[in-house]
């Protein structure tokens, strides 16, 4: 060791007590970049996360295929490919939900969040920066995903513009799913208990709704919960951009299934408006 | 003028647990004050308080002369804080991990990595600079977390038990560290469970016992609080105890200890090295052979135990034991007539 001291000082003062936007943008992008380099450095996460999407392309595709009746094309197993993978690509995006909750369930566990709150960074931008790392993720995953629904015959037939607004809106229910996990990542006690806590709500979310199977094939007192599930909108919206609806479909009559798109974009953004109000919140407040 | 370090009063309860039960701090610039006291005593809980972690439920605050409630942002500009766990990100490189807090404590990107460099090379790290922290040992970790709470130098430190867990010779380092940022100016509070730590690097020592200050002073003031020092006698033989007993008893000031199933015996003496002389020559005079004899000073494990009844150790409840083996107080207890009055003070250097 350096025999070396230093004169203590200060860390330089921008502007005493506020914080301004620039600085939250700035901060929130060191963050970002911290849990980036972290993804790079430990990519079985993103491996996993392609894993379960591309098990159900094979088995829904194969296994339910010939099976399911989609109302306007019958039990045609092409019809069906393309009709699921609107639901495939949905539910992978809510996944996004498990990034933030284990990882800032382990920076809690770790100390690494002391580190960050006792630091004088904008208060959000831990939290917004995890949420865009787990962005620049779901992006990717729904890249490779998309290159396996193609080669099982999966094809786009609205144009690129419409197909890229689908990935929009999908990247945006993503988004809003990450602020979910930052605040149950905050909520729960252990890393173990935020991989749980995080995913097991989105089996009964993503299953009953109009991904798999369509609502007209479900008991009748459940139709209603699934047409106006936040994540069919979603789907149907995908679907409708994508072209992937069988030709003479009508969709259920809920008011989220006939204006897909728009609804999609409204649930998104209460999500987020509400999800990250909460999580930021939370971190704030001193609790721990 | 309260000083760079000031708390008064502060309450913290978690359920029907009063973590803080009235705590109040004050510590002049530039020096030392080391919490003392064991797992649970709400160490931790007041380092978290006066690092803007944790508000409290009553009390005030002052770190560096700001309000610690009122405008935390300030304060977090003037503080370092290196934690319990060694707060350091595991995927990223050593550089990687102090650039980053660089940038976030406002640094341009070019400055970031130029002071990261520059605390990489003090902390020893500069081969490990470009290995995730991962693959460092706990002494490695140690040094980066502590280098990531000086990125800025802040004038005032916290560390939280900044050597539980590592070996002796990683704590002998890191304490040569904290000495040489001391030197430098640096108002320290410091937390442990080592009452032989407390002793090397603290100017002031309160001990903490469920969630109150019990004590306070300097390393030897409380040690006279204690009573001073004692003169311990190991007899050769178990059947001249009575003897060597009566001798101290007569000599000394107050009762004789017999330690359980060893023969040390050990007496309250004030008049010091002339004491121990007259003991030797009685003991000699009457024919009982020993085995040992010394001054001690009394360690601050005996002034815990004076003042709590129990020792650091037992208050523990076992959870110390990923920590220090080796270097606890018990290591620097009576050593008898080779080590006399440099006792209390001796260190372990394994």
């Amino acid at each position: 060791m350096t025999t070396t001291t230093e004169r203590p000082s200060a860390a330089p003062a921008p502007v005493p007590g506020n914080i301004g936007i620039g600085q939250t943008v700035h901060d929130s992008l060191v963050i970002a970049k911290r849990n980036l380099l972290r993804m790079m450095r430990i990519p079985e996460v993103v491996i996993f996360g392609l894993i379960q999407p591309v098990m159900f392309v094979v088995l829904f595709s194969y296994v339910f295929g010939g099976s399911i009746n989609i109302p306007g094309a019958g039990l045609d197993a092409s019809a069906y490919r393309e009709f699921l993978m609107g639901g495939i690509f949905a539910q992978t995006v809510t996944f996004a939900v498990a990034g933030p909750s284990i990882g800032i369930a382990e920076d809690m566990s770790k100390g690494i969040v002391d580190r960050f709150r006792s630091l004088p960074i904008a208060r959000g931008a831990v939290l917004t920066g995890r949420t865009f790392a787990d962005l620049v993720q779901t992006a990717l995953i729904l890249l490779v995903l998309a290159v396996v629904a193609f080669l099982v015959g999966w094809r786009i037939h609205e144009g690129p513009l419409k197909a890229l607004a689908a990935f929009g809106v999908l990247l945006l229910l993503g988004y809003a799913f990450t602020w979910i996990g930052a605040l149950i990542g905050q909520s729960v006690r252990t890393p173990e208990a935020a991989g749980s806590a995080g995913l097991i709500w989105l089996f009964p979310l993503t299953f009953i709704s109009v991904a798999f199977v369509p609502s007209e094939n479900m008991p009748g007192w459940l139709q209603p919960v699934a047409e106006y599930n936040p994540f069919s909108a979603v789907v149907m919206a995908v679907r409708d951009l994508f072209g992937n609806l069988p030709q003479g479909y009508q969709p259920p009559d809920a008011w989220p299934l006939q204006h897909p798109v728009l609804a999609s974009v409204i649930y998104s953004v209460l999500i987020i408006v509400v999800f990250r109000t909460l999580a930021v919140r939370k971190y704030k407040s001193n609790a721990g | 003028m309260p000083g760079a370090i000031y708390a008064e009063g502060l309450v913290k309860t978690f359920g029907d647990v009063k973590a803080l039960d009235g705590v109040d701090i004050d510590v002049p610039e530039g020096t030392v004050l080391g919490l003392l006291g064991p797992n649970g005593a709400g160490k931790t809980t007041t380092v978290r308080v006066l690092t803007t972690l944790l508000r409290p439920d009553s009390g005030r605050a002052e770190v560096a002369g700001i309000d610690v409630l009122r405008h935390p942002n300030e304060v977090r500009r003037s503080i370092g804080l290196s934690g319990q766990f060694a707060a350091v990100d595991e995927y990223l490189t050593g550089l990687e991990n102090l650039q980053m807090v660089g940038q976030l404590y406002q640094l341009p990107a070019k400055q970031a990595r130029q002071r990261a460099e520059e605390l990489l090379e003090r902390f020893n790290l500069t081969d490990a600079a470009g290995r995730i922290a991962k693959t460092y040992s706990g002494g490695m970790r140690r040094r980066l977390d502590l280098a990531a709470a000086l990125v800025v130098s802040p004038p005032v430190m916290f560390m939280d038990e900044p050597t539980t867990g590592l070996d002796p010779r990683n704590r002998q380092g890191l304490w040569e560290v904290i000495q040489e940022l001391v030197a430098g100016g640096t108002t320290l509070l410091l937390t442990t469970q080592y009452l032989e730590e407390a002793d090397h690097l603290a100017d002031t020592i309160a001990v903490v016992d469920h969630g109150r200050i019990i004590a306070r002073g300097t390393s030897d003031q409380l040690k006279d609080q204690t009573g001073g020092d004692v003169v311990e006698v190991v007899v050769h033989e178990r059947e001249h105890i009575p003897v060597a007993t009566e001798i101290l008893e007569r000599l000394g000031e107050g009762e004789a200890k017999l330690e359980g199933h060893t023969r040390k015996l050990t007496v309250p003496a004030a008049g010091g090295a002339k004491l121990l002389a007259e003991v030797i020559r009685e003991l000699d005079s009457r024919g009982v052979p020993i085995d040992d004899i010394g001054l001690r000073r009394p360690t601050l494990d005996d002034v815990f135990l004076s003042l709590t009844g129990h020792t650091a150790e037992d208050a523990e409840d076992g959870e110390s034991g990923e920590g220090g083996e080796g270097g606890h107080g018990k290591g620097a207890r009576g050593r008898g007539a080779k080590a006399a009055k440099g006792a209390a003070k001796e260190k372990v250097t394994k």
